[in-house]
Formats: structure tokens, C-alpha cells, sequence
């Protein structure tokens, strides 16, 4: 499904070169949850927008169902079937939440389809239809709704940047359940213990670069056996 | 009715057929046909070009559409129009102003509208604007619009521009009196050479007056658009003014929102944004697999609907 192969981020700060991200390689295979963790600032956020095209790794290559796309777009790469959700939600003067879902589902609304999407986030289609995405909803709303957006586009790979970010305990509880049920591959940054537990691999990243990759028990294990401050309960 | 008139009652006033209730439509300097009914009268002026609309009072749920055409280069068309809103009614206003000119001479359409808001009265007043016509010959179109209400009276303005207007110097100024409230959302695109003044002055004289004033605009290539709003509270009132403007190429906007309180329990505020459009936004909708352009048509068309 993707295959990452020696990514590489740096910028110039000050005139010195920083690594925002070294040496990244790592399979993911169709229909698993990997959930990518680490310390504030290790590069978490950074590897997730290089998979979806917003950031150009500075050098490495990224396949996806076999095919490079490590030059491609944005647009592209969402095309091709890769969808992102972001940690902060973008909001829009004068567009609205069924604005985004045409876009989405390039057709005429099916008031039934939209409702689907919005109550897997406990959201009511009858409600938030017409709602602007504005900073008049709250944060915890435009979340629900950047992540039913992510599920509306029904794409091969979804990537969640701290999809818990925000929400409330009930709501919390159903997007975990949204991991396990969707048949699709996600990879979820997060620092919650419940979201990685259900996940089929961890990507643990320290100090830009990959630390260890396993199952939840190995990792959550190799954490507290070499002690390190992963501090996973932060945001980054 | 001929091919250039209908496209623009079409896209001024969205009518695509001669109106149910009252109306007045005006062509190059002309009435071209007119209807009244009971609760509203359509009177012509005597001393002036323009007319009298006077609605009486307790009307629900009526239309008057009053839109001009100009078809003609060279045509400077000035109109006084008054309406008279009696107490207690509820009613929808249109009226738009198109110009089609393909001469190399240029048109203009000035239309002052004075409102008598009565007590108690609800107005929704829609006004789009457009240009056509692809030679030298200018389109300016200059709105003035006067809104006096009355104690209880309720006014939602719609005002819109959309392209193809050289020049337009809109002007509109309010006095509200006790438990009045307006509302004005302006909608504002220029392109090329164009330029947009726009001016609101309110005074809100009466207690629990209040005024809500949301601009938007849009000014592309080398256009430039000018925003200025004076609000004054001279009473137990709330005012509330929010100017957004997106820049692309070379365009200009200035923006000037001032609030003036002049009275210890006036609550005014005014929010004024204006840059090129979020490349967050960009992002986020190419995500969803639109390109570039496509996004930024999206995201303009969102904040101008």
C-alpha cells in the first residue's frame, strides 16, 4: 500500500542546517491502522503532511500501490486515494459544511449519505448541513467534521493528524470505534494509549528518526524498560 | 421585450418573467411597464424623474421588484425613488440595476432611494448590480440609499456586485430610532481597471438600536476598492461592523471602519481583515482532490454567496 523509503527533512535555521526528519523507511500494508507516536517534536506531523504532498521531503521517495509518488501533487495524491485530516481544522468564510461534502462527493447531496458521515462523529446532517465553517462552531465541532469529511472521500489511505485533539470523552470513544470498523488503511498520529492499543503497528519516532516499529505491547514495553520521556499523553 | 433586457432583469433581479404584485421597470431613462395593486402604490414624480412607492400599512408578504436597464452608450440616468413603508408590513424590495453597453460612450446610473421605514415594519431590500457589454463605453453605476426608521422597524439590505462595473461610488447612511435594527450584507467583486467606493454612516439614536454591517469584496488583477463605514452611537445601541477583503495581483483595498460611541451604554465593534486568500484553505481543499484553481474558485464563490 506505501512504502517510504530514507526520507529525509531539513531546513535552514539560522543559517544551520535542522533535521526535521532522518532516514525514514517503513512498509504499510492495505486495511492497517499503524498509529505513528513520539515525543513533541520528533517529526510526527511533519512525516504525515510528506505522505500527503503538503511538505517535499528533501530527499527519499514515497510509493504508493506501487507507484512513485513522491513528485506528485497534492491534488494527485488525492486522486489517487489518499485523504488527510488535519490537526487543526481549516475554516472558511461563506463555505459550508455541505459545501465541503460536494466537493467531496462530486454530485448532488444525498441528504442520507451526508447524514451517515456526520453521525459516525455524532454530528446531525440536519443540523450542520447549512452550518458556515467558521470560527462560530466550536473547536470540537470542526474536528468531528474535518474527520467526517476524511471519511466522506471513502480513500484507500486516510491519514488523521491527532484526531483526537479537542474532542470530547464521548466522542473520543467513537473515534476509536471508527478505527477499528473502517475497511480502509489509516495511519493515526496520536499520543492516546486507547488509539495506539487498537492499532495493528506503532511507529514510535524519537529525535526525527524511527526509534522502533512493533506492536502495541512492544511498544508501549520498549518505552518503559529504556525509560524514555515519551511524553505521550502531549500534543504536539 | 427584447433579448438584452431580459438578460438583465434576469441577472439583477432574477425575474424571468413579468412579476406577480407591483412593479416598476425601467428602460433607458424610461418606464418601460409598470403594475400596482391595492396595498402598494407606484406614483411618478412630478418635479423629478423617479417615483414614489408607498406601501400601506399591515401589508404581509408582498413583492415590489423596481429594476432599471440601460442598453444604451451615452445614457446618464439619475432617479430619485421614495418609498413609504407603512406601519406594520412585511415585505420584499427588488431592486436591481443592469447596464448593457457596447458603445465607445459611457452610461451611469445614479439611483437615490430614500426609505420611510414605518413602526414596526419589516423590509428585505435586494440590490444587485452588473455591467455588460465588452467595448470602451463605461458602466458606472452610483446607489445612494437614505434608510429612516421608525421605532421597531426592521431592514435587511442585500447589496451586491459582481462584476463587469467600471465605477461605482456607493453610498448609504441610516438613522435608527428606538428598537430599530438593520442589516447590510455587501457584496462586492472588481476586475481589471474597476474600481468600488463604498460608505456607510449610521446613526443610532434610539435605545436598543442596532446595526449589523458585513462587507465582502473581492478585487482581482488591478482593480481597487475603497471601504469606509462611520458608525455613531448615540444611544443604548450595538453596532457591529465586519469588512474581509481577498486580494489577488496587483489589487488594492482600503479598508476604514470607524465607530463612534457617544453614549456610556453604546456597544460598537468593528472587525476589518484583508489578504490574499488562506493557503491553509488551498491546502485543505486539494486535499479533497481539487487543484489549485479550483479551490480558489471554490473558496472565492463560498465567501461571495
Amino acid at each position: 500500500m506505501l512504502e517510504l523509503h530514507n526520507i529525509n527533512y531539513s531546513v535552514q535555521e539560522n543559517g544551520v542546517e535542522k533535521h526535521i526528519l532522518k532516514s525514514i523507511s517503513l512498509t504499510i500494508n492495505d486495511n492497517q491502522n499503524v498509529v505513528i507516536t513520539g515525543q513533541n517534536g520528533s517529526g510526527k506531523s511533519t512525516l504525515a503532511k510528506i505522505i500527503m504532498g503538503i511538505i517535499k521531503p528533501t530527499s527519499g521517495k514515497i510509493i504508493f500501490n506501487g507507484e512513485d509518488i513522491t513528485n506528485l501533487s497534492i491534488t494527485e495524491r488525492a486522486q489517487k486515494g489518499i485523504a488527510f485530516g488535519f490537526q487543526q481544522p481549516v475554516t472558511f468564510k461563506g463555505l459550508k459544511v455541505k459545501d465541503l461534502l460536494k466537493i467531496i462527493l462530486r454530485q448532488k447531496l444525498d441528504c442520507n449519505e451526508c447524514c451517515t458521515y456526520l453521525s459516525k462523529v455524532g454530528l446531525c446532517a440536519k443540523d450542520y448541513l447549512e452550518r458556515p465553517l467558521d470560527n462560530k462552531l466550536s473547536g470540537g465541532e470542526l474536528k468531528r467534521i474535518e474527520i467526517a469529511t476524511v471519511l466522506a472521500r471513502k480513500a484507500q489511505l486516510n491519514i488523521f493528524d491527532e484526531p483526537e485533539a479537542g474532542i470530547d470523552l464521548w466522542s473520543f470513544d467513537n473515534l476509536v470505534n471508527i478505527f477499528q470498523q473502517e475497511q480502509t488503511t489509516n495511519i493515526i498520529i496520536s499520543h492516546q494509549h486507547k488509539i495506539i492499543a487498537i492499532a495493528d503497528m506503532v511507529v514510535l519516532l524519537n529525535n526525527s528518526q524511527i526509534d522502533k516499529i512493533g506492536t502495541p505491547d512492544e511498544i508501549i514495553q520498549f518505552i518503559n524498560t529504556t525509560k524514555q520521556c515519551a511524553k505521550l499523553g502531549g500534543t504536539n | 421585450m427584447d433579448e438584452i433586457t431580459k438578460e438583465l432583469l434576469s441577472k439583477t433581479s432574477d425575474l424571468h418573467e413579468i412579476p406577480q404584485g407591483a412593479y416598476n421597470i425601467r428602460k433607458d431613462g424610461q418606464l418601460l411597464s409598470r403594475n400596482t395593486t391595492d396595498a402598494i402604490q407606484i406614483i411618478s414624480k412630478a418635479d423629478k424623474d423617479g417615483i414614489d412607492i408607498i406601501i400601506a400599512p399591515n401589508t404581509k408578504n408582498q413583492s415590489v421588484h423596481i429594476p432599471v436597464v440601460i442598453t444604451q452608450g451615452g445614457l446618464t440616468d439619475l432617479v430619485y425613488n421614495d418609498f413609504y413603508i407603512g406601519e406594520n408590513s412585511d415585505v420584499l424590495i427588488v431592486a436591481g440595476c443592469g447596464i448593457h453597453n457596447n458603445s465607445d460612450q459611457d452610461s451611469s446610473h445614479n439611483g437615490i432611494h430614500t426609505f420611510h421605514i414605518g413602526k414596526n415594519a419589516k423590509v428585505k431590500y435586494v440590490e444587485k448590480h452588473i455591467g455588460l457589454g465588452d467595448n470602451i463605453g463605461e458602466k458606472n453605476l452610483n446607489p445612494t440609499t437614505e434608510i429612516l426608521m421608525e421605532n421597531n422597524s426592521y431592514f435587511e439590505m442585500e447589496t451586491i456586485q459582481l462584476g463587469g462595473v467600471n465605477y461605482a461610488d456607493r453610498n448609504t447612511n441610516a438613522t435608527l430610532k428606538a428598537n430599530a435594527t438593520l442589516i447590510i450584507n455587501e457584496k462586492i467583486l472588481t476586475t481589471g481597471q474597476q474600481e468600488a467606493m463604498t460608505n456607510f454612516n449610521v446613526e443610532l439614536i434610539g435605545d436598543d438600536s442596532k446595526v449589523e454591517v458585513t462587507s465582502r469584496s473581492v478585487a482581482k488583477n488591478q482593480s481597487f476598492q475603497e471601504f469606509n463605514s462611520n458608525i455613531i452611537g448615540k444611544a443604548k445601541c450595538f453596532g457591529h461592523v465586519e469588512c474581509d477583503g481577498i486580494l489577488s495581483d496587483n489589487a488594492v483595498i482600503n479598508s476604514t471602519p470607524k465607530i463612534s460611541a457617544q453614549n456610556i451604554n453604546a456597544m460598537l465593534v468593528h472587525e476589518a481583515a484583508i489578504g490574499k486568500i488562506s493557503e491553509d484553505q488551498i491546502i485543505k481543499l486539494m486535499t479533497l482532490g481539487l487543484t489549485q484553481e479550483e479551490a480558489e474558485k471554490h473558496i472565492i464563490s463560498g465567501f461571495l454567496s
